[in-house]
C-alpha cells in the first residue's frame, strides 16, 4: 500500500470507529465490554501504521500529500497530509498513549451508563489529533484544533449531570476559544500575508525574509495565543485544574497525549516562523517560564491527587514552551515525548488509586503501596521519571531543556528553570509518600488486568523512552528531530546534569524529610508564611480575579443587555406587531365595509334595477306586441308633434 | 270613380280592426286572422298607391301579391305551432302560456 494512503488511514479508522460506536454502540453490550472494541481495534490499527510510518520516515522517507478541496478567490484549500519526523514522533506519543488509555478505560468506565458513548467520542478525540498532527495547512490544523477543543469539552462534561463537571467543561471550551480566537487571527494574518495556507511554503517565505519582522512577531504572538489556551499556559491555564472533574483516564488523555499537546505541537510545527522572531521566542519562553514556576508553587500545596497532577501538568507544558522559545526544538518535543508517557501513567495511576478508595484527598490516604503493587511501583517509576532521576526518561529530556535554557544565556530563565526542577521532585513526592506510605487507613484493592495493563507498559515506557536521546548516542531524537542537521549542542553537557540530579535529589529528599521522617514539620511553611501559603493554596487567586474581573462584570453586563432586549428591542417588536395588527384591523374594516360595500351595492342595485324591469318580460305575446303598438305610435306621434 | 282618400281610409280601418284582434284575442288562430286582415289592409294601401300614384309602374301590385304569398308560409308557419302548442297542452290560447320569459 501506498505510504499516503496509510497516512490517510491513521485518522480514519478511529474516525470509522466513532461513526461506528455513536450509531450503533447502544445494540453492542456495555457488560463485557464489547462497545470499546471498535475504538480499541482501530486505536490498534493506527499504532500500528504508526509505527510502520516511523520506521519508513527513519529510513528517510517523507509523506507529503495534497489533494485540491474547493477554492475561494485565489486561494485554494487543500487536504493533505505530511509525516515529517516531528509529526511521526507525535503520532507515536498520540497513538500509544490513545491505545493504552482506551484499553484502561474499559476496567475505569466499567458500568457507566454511557459506556459506548464515552468510546465513541474518545475516538473522534483521538481522530482530531490525528487530524491535527497530519494537517500541512493552517486551515486543516485550525478545523482540528477546533475538534480537540470540541472533544475536550465533551469528555470533561462527561458526567454533565454533576453540575461541577457541566461547568468545567464549559470553562474548558470558553477559555480556550479566547485563546483560539487569538489562533484565528493569527493564521488569516498569515494566510493574507503570504496567499497560501501551507506550512511549507508560508515556513519558506518567513525564511527567506519575506515578511517583515514586525508582522511576524504580531503574527506568531497571535498564534502563541491559540498555544496558550489549549496549553493551558499562564493566563489561561485555568481550565485545567477544573478539567479534572472528567474520568480520570480522559484526564490521562487530555494532560497527556491529545489536548495541551496541541498547543506545544502547534508552536513546534510552526518553529520557523517563531524562531524567526527573536520577541515572539523570547514572549514564548517568558510565559512558559512563568508557568512552569508558577504551577510548581501551586502543586506543592494541594490536596486533590488529580490537581496535584494537573498543575505539574502545567509546569510540565511551561517547560517544553521554555525550551521551544529558547531555540531547543528538540528539547520541548522530547520532553513532549516523554512526559506524554509519565503523565498518562501518573494519571492512570491516579485513577486506579480513586478507583480503589474513592477518593480524592491525599490526606485521606495512606499506605496503599502494600496492597497496590503495580499502581504504586508504576507509580514511583512515574515520579522518578518526572523528578528527573537518571536513567529514566524525564531526565534525559529536562537535561535537554536545561541546556536550551542555558545555552540562550537568560540567567533568569534558567534559575526559573532549576527551581522549578526542585519543586517538582518535592511535590511529586510528596504525592507519593502520602499516598503510597505511612499508615494504611482505610480498605483498598488492585485494579483489574485491563487497568494494570497499561500501566505497566506505559512505566516500561517511562523507563525507556528517554534513551532516544542519549546525548551520548550518534543517531539520536535531536538528529531526527532536526532532520540530520548539526544543532548546535553536541555531546553531554555534565555541569547541567550533575546540577538537574542534584536538585532533584534536594526535592525528593525535602519531601522525605517532611512527610517520612518528620524533620521538617509538615504545617511549618504554612504556619511560619500564613499569607504566601494561603496565596499559594488558593492558586494566587486568579480563578477569584477572573471572576470579579471578567466573569462578573461580564454576566451583570449579560444581565443588563438581557433587559434592554426585553424592554427595548422585544418592547420594539411587539409594539410593532401591535401596530400591525391593529392597523390591520382598521383595513380589514375598510375592506368589508367599504370596499366590498361597494361592489355588494353595485350588485344590490343591479338586482333591484333587474327585477323592476323584469315586470315588464312578462312572456305574454299580446303584451309585446301592445308595446310595439304603443312605441310605434309615440314615435309617430312624436314626429307629428314636432 | 271612388277617391284615393277611401282607399285608405278602408285600409285604416281594417288595419285597426286586425290590430285590435290580435292584441285582444285570446284564441292564437283568431290572433292569426287578425294578422291576415292586417296584412290585407297593407295590401289594400300598396294596390291604391299603385293604382293613383304610381300609375307608370305595376311595383305596388307586384308587391301586394308578394306579401300574399308570404302571408301564405307565414300561416302555414304559425298553424303548425299552433297544432304543436295545442299538442303539448290542449289549449291553443294566447294567454296561456308566458313561459318565454326571464
Amino acid at each position: 500500500m501506498e505510504l499516503t494512503t496509510l497516512a490517510f488511514l491513521i485518522p480514519l479508522l478511529p474516525f470509522a470507529a466513532f461513526v461506528i460506536t455513536i450509531f450503533f454502540g447502544r445494540r453492542l453490550p456495555a457488560e463485557r465490554g464489547l462497545a470499546a472494541v471498535p475504538a480499541i481495534a482501530a486505536a490498534a490499527g493506527s499504532t500500528l501504521i504508526s509505527f510502520f510510518l516511523l520506521l519508513k520516515v527513519l529510513h528517510g522517507a517523507v509523506v507529503e500529500v495534497s489533494h485540491p478541496w474547493f477554492k475561494v478567490s485565489e486561494y485554494l484549500f487543500t487536504v493533505g497530509v505530511s509525516v515529517d519526523p516531528l509529526a511521526a514522533l507525535m503520532l507515536i506519543v498520540v497513538s500509544v498513549v490513545g491505545l493504552l488509555v482506551e484499553i484502561y478505560s474499559v476496567g475505569y468506565m466499567h458500568g457507566d451508563s454511557r459506556f459506548s458513548r464515552y468510546f465513541a467520542y474518545i475516538s473522534l478525540f483521538v481522530f482530531s489529533m490525528y487530524g491535527l498532527v497530519l494537517a500541512n495547512t493552517f486551515f486543516l490544523l485550525f478545523i482540528f484544533w477546533e475538534l480537540v477543543g470540541l472533544c475536550s469539552y465533551l469528555l470533561i462534561g462527561f458526567w454533565f449531570e454533576k453540575k461541577s463537571a457541566a461547568d468545567a467543561g464549559k470553562k474548558a471550551f470558553i477559555t480556550t476559544r479566547i485563546g483560539d480566537f487569538g489562533f484565528l487571527i493569527g493564521v488569516l494574518l498569515l494566510a493574507s500575508a503570504g496567499g497560501t495556507f501551507q506550512f511549507s511554503e508560508l515556513f519558506g517565505m518567513a525564511q527567506a525574509g519575506h515578511f517583515s519582522s514586525s508582522f511576524l512577531t504580531i503574527a506568531t504572538i497571535c498564534l502563541l495565543a491559540g498555544a496558550v489556551g489549549k496549553s493551558a499556559q499562564f493566563p489561561l491555564h485555568v481550565w485545567l485544574p477544573d478539567a479534572m472533574e472528567g474520568p480520570t483516564p480522559i484526564s490521562a488523555l487530555i494532560h497527556a497525549a491529545t489536548m495541551v499537546a496541541a498547543g506545544v505541537y502547534m508552536v513546534a510545527r510552526c518553529f520557523p516562523l517563531f524562531s524567526a522572531s527573536a520577541e515572539a521566542s523570547m514572549t514564548v519562553a517568558t510565559i512558559g517560564g512563568i508557568t512552569a514556576l508558577f504551577a510548581a508553587t501551586i502543586a506543592c500545596t494541594q490536596f486533590d491527587i488529580k490537581r496535584v497532577l494537573a498543575y505539574s501538568t502545567l509546569s510540565q507544558l511551561g517547560y517544553m514552551m521554555l525550551a521551544l522559545g529558547c531555540g531547543g526544538y528538540v528539547a520541548g518535543m522530547f520532553h513532549l515525548m516523554t512526559h506524554a508517557f509519565f503523565k498518562a501513567l501518573l494519571f492512570l495511576g491516579a485513577g486506579s488509586v480513586i478507583h480503589a478508595v474513592h477518593e480524592q484527598d491525599i490526606r485521606e490516604m495512606g499506605g496503599l503501596g502494600g496492597k497496590m503493587k503495580v499502581t504504586s511501583t508504576t507509580f514511583l517509576i512515574a515520579c522518578l521519571a518526572i523528578a528527573g532521576i537518571p536513567p529514566l526518561s524525564g531526565f534525559w529530556s529536562k537535561d535537554e531543556i536545561l541546556v536550551a535554557v542555558k545555552e540562550s544565556h537568560n540567567l533568569g530563565l534558567y534559575a526559573i528553570a532549576v527551581g522549578g526542577a526542585l519543586l517538582t521532585a518535592f511535590y511529586m513526592f510528596r504525592l507519593y509518600f502520602l499516598v503510597f506510605c505511612g499508615k494504611e487507613k482505610g480498605e483498598a484493592h488492585e485494579s483489574p488486568y485491563v487497568m494494570a495493563l497499561p500501566l505497566v507498559v506505559l512505566g516500561v515506557l517511562s523507563v525507556c523512552s528517554g534513551w532516544v536521546g542519549l546525548p551520548w548516542l550518534e543517531h539520536n531524537v535531536a538528529g531526527f528531530l532536526s532532520g540530520g542537521e548539526a544543532h548546535g549542542h553536541h555531546g553531554p553537557d555534565y555541569t547541567v546534569m550533575g546540577m538537574s540530579i542534584l536538585v532533584a535529589g534536594a526535592g525528593i529528599f525535602l519531601a522525605y524529610a517532611t512527610y517520612i521522617r518528620g524533620w521538617i514539620v509538615r504545617d511549618a511553611f504554612s504556619r511560619r508564611l500564613g499569607p504566601l501559603y494561603s496565596l499559594l493554596y488558593n492558586k494566587y487567586y486568579v480563578d477569584e480575579i477572573y471572576l470579579s474581573l471578567i466573569v462578573r462584570p461580564l454576566v451583570s453586563l449579560t444581565r443588563a443587555l438581557f433587559a434592554f432586549d426585553l424592554a427595548v428591542i422585544d418592547g420594539a417588536v411587539n409594539g410593532s406587531a401591535r401596530l400591525t395588527v391593529i392597523w390591520s384591523r382598521a383595513k380589514k374594516w375598510v375592506d368589508i365595509y367599504i370596499v366590498d360595500g361597494a361592489v355588494n351595492g353595485v350588485a344590490f342595485l343591479t338586482e333591484l334595477a333587474g327585477s323592476v324591469a323584469r315586470r315588464t318580460q312578462s312572456g305574454y305575446v299580446q303584451q309585446y306586441a301592445l308595446m310595439i303598438v304603443l312605441g310605434l305610435a309615440t314615435i309617430v306621434i312624436l314626429k307629428l308633434l314636432l | 270613380m271612388i277617391p284615393l282618400a277611401h282607399y285608405l281610409i278602408l285600409g285604416a280601418v281594417l288595419f285597426a280592426v286586425g290590430m285590435f284582434g290580435v292584441l285582444t284575442r285570446r284564441n292564437a288562430i283568431g290572433i292569426l286572422i287578425s294578422i291576415e286582415i292586417m296584412l290585407g289592409a297593407v295590401n289594400l294601401n300598396l294596390v291604391a298607391f299603385s293604382r293613383f300614384v304610381e300609375t307608370s309602374t305595376l311595383n305596388g301590385q307586384v308587391f301586394a301579391v308578394f306579401v300574399m304569398t308570404v302571408a301564405a308560409g307565414e300561416a302555414a308557419v304559425g298553424l303548425a305551432l299552433i297544432l304543436a302548442l295545442y299538442r303539448n297542452t290542449r289549449a291553443v290560447f294566447a294567454d296561456r302560456f308566458n313561459v318565454l320569459k326571464w
